[in-house]
């Protein structure tokens, strides 16, 4: 019992990781048809700027944490306006060049970034509090689980209380359903883009932070190596919704986590099967809208 | 400025493509600066194509004047600001967002014309919160057509829009946009040839994507082999009007 609840917790921890990378990729799918393969780069330079500054304003401490934190965010919304500025703005409708850009992006980030941190994992410190566990019903579950649910559950809420009550908000769901009439009335639906791009990667970069508290390390490779799953997650909650991006990542990581305790370490493959399972039976996605 | 004699909107050699393949062809008219023209022509000659092209909502080439000044250089949006207000086929309302969301979505100026809008469409106000996708057809033209009268426009292009109507409501949606032709001018796409009669002075007959006829409304509709030639029906009566059905009730 103590080991379901372990598995369940930290699953749903995982799966906030996954949330944060894919809460963007699926709005940034939504309206603007872009599969971005450079998202995972936002992930990764958060997560190392974040730590580069949050280490020196205090490493180990809430100052630090908090600090990085805010510079992850900063810093993906950063790296992610730039990118659809500079490279995806000129690509609209043209689907394969964007593919190949961001692709190109991605793989030229990461050498980037290896030259610049190198090409190992840098062991990070965690705050005290957050190397710790907590006992529920009998499981001992680490700390920094409970800030990776508590930070994904407060983006969540933030996301849909701005795509609701915002005009932006509004027009981002308008765009999602039909972008074409969206300029129709009038709306240059273009800012929504660099805007939808900047949610996602401060989202991302906030991912990045919070990655190198969930895996004691930061890395050239964190992104990349995430962002498999992020779409993975992105495709099972349907391209497009952020509802069915967060149902995706908390089912994907339990699955994950329950598969490699319990099936050998085969949760990768596990995901990968459910990925095929769901493009079978419903290829729309658990919430997306179904495909013409 | 325009002088008022001059067309509100003129097209001049226009060409559309979609997905490579050429749908508009060398189409060249005006728009009277009053009252409502009518775009005609058989299913599938270009005539909604023509009005995604006059709002580069489709890839086009050609020139397009609005009000004097060209609009063929510029993005769809930019294009609607300048006043020209869109009614699609289809409607092409969004489904998940409510009626009010619709509505306020479409607002480009300070002092949008609720009081319009609530007079002529007074079902809505009482659905506002509806989700907009679980309206009826007729429910939904209304949100489309509130959507284009709660601007000033100074152009209004509207595509079939008693399209998949029951009769009650081709009579409702003619009356609205009568209403609205008084105060702004129009570009009709329209198969109800009734609808047409009642609404339009000057017509545009389409063909294979290129302008076959153009002229008065009542001269055109009058001229039964010009109509067989042109759109393949009889005459006003026959075309896409069941008895009955029309915004007089059938009783021409």
């Amino acid at each position: 019992m103590n080991t379901v609840i372990l598995l369940l917790i930290t699953g749903v921890g995982l799966g906030a990781l996954y949330f944060l990378v894919a809460s963007g990729l699926s709005l940034i799918y939504g309206l603007m048809h872009v599969l971005n393969f450079a998202h995972g780069a936002f992930l990764t330079l958060g997560g190392l700027l974040g730590w580069e500054v949050g280490r020196r304003v205090g490493d180990g401490t809430w100052a630090g944490l908090i600090v990085s934190m805010l510079v992850g965010m900063a810093v993906g919304a950063l790296f992610a306006v730039v990118t659809e500025l500079v490279f995806i703005r000129r690509l609209y409708n043209r689907h394969i060049e964007q593919v190949l850009v961001t692709v190109g992006l991605g793989i030229a980030s990461v050498a980037l970034f290896e030259g610049i941190w190198g090409t190992d994992a840098i062991i990070t410190n965690k705050v005290p509090w957050l190397r710790g566990t907590t006992t529920v019903l009998g499981a001992r579950i680490p700390n920094h689980i409970w800030l990776l649910i508590s930070v994904a559950a407060l983006v969540l809420a933030a996301i849909v209380l701005f795509l609701r009550y915002t005009r932006y908000g509004l027009i981002i769901r308008a765009g999602v359903e039909n972008r074409t009439m969206v300029t129709a009335l009038g709306i240059d639906v273009r800012k929504s883009f660099t805007l939808v791009f900047a949610i996602g990667g401060a989202a991302a970069g906030l991912g990045g932070v919070l990655a190198s508290v969930y895996y004691g390390n930061v890395s050239a490779h964190q992104g990349q190596s995430m962002l498999i799953y992020a779409f993975i997650v992105t495709v099972i909650g349907g391209l497009g919704s952020l509802t069915g991006a967060a149902i995706a990542s908390v089912l994907v990581a339990v699955l994950q986590q329950f598969a490699n305790f319990y099936l050998g370490g085969t949760g990768d493959l596990i995901i990968v099967l459910a990925l095929a399972g769901v493009l079978l039976v419903r290829p729309s996605g658990l919430m997306g809208r179904k495909l013409s | 400025m325009a002088s008022t004699t001059q067309p509100i909107l003129r097209v001049e050699g226009l060409y559309a493509r979609i997905s490579g393949q050429q749908v508009v062809e060398d189409v060249s008219f005006s728009v009277a600066p009053t009252g409502v023209t009518a775009l005609l022509g058989r299913n599938g000659v270009g005539k909604s194509s023509t009005i995604k092209a006059i709002l580069g909502i489709i890839e086009r080439d050609g020139t397009v004047e609005f009000d004097g000044e060209r609009i063929d250089g510029l993005r769809t949006d930019r294009i609607v600001r300048r006043g020209i207000a869109y009614v699609p086929e289809d409607r092409e309302v969004f489904a998940s967002l409510t009626v009010e969301e619709n509505l306020t979505l479409a607002v480009r100026q300070a002092e949008p014309n609720r009081a319009l809008v609530d007079e002529l469409f007074p079902e809505l106000r009482t659905r506002s919160q509806q989700a907009a996708g679980t309206l009826s057809g007729g429910q939904q033209q209304m949100v489309s057509l509130a959507r284009a009268l709660l601007n000033d426009n100074r152009l209004i292009l509207v595509d079939e829009p008693t399209k998949g109507l029951a009769p009650k409501l081709v009579f409702d949606v003619a009356r609205v946009l009568k209403a609205a032709a008084e105060t702004s001018p129009m570009l009709l796409v329209e198969q109800n040839l009734t609808v047409v009669r009642e609404l339009a002075q000057d017509v545009v007959v389409l063909s294979g994507g290129r302008v076959v006829h153009r002229g008065p409304a009542a001269e055109f509709l009058d001229d039964e082999r010009l109509v067989e030639r042109h759109l393949g029906v009889a005459g006003a009566e026959d075309h896409h009007t069941p008895e009955g059905s029309g915004p007089d009730g059938g009783a021409r």
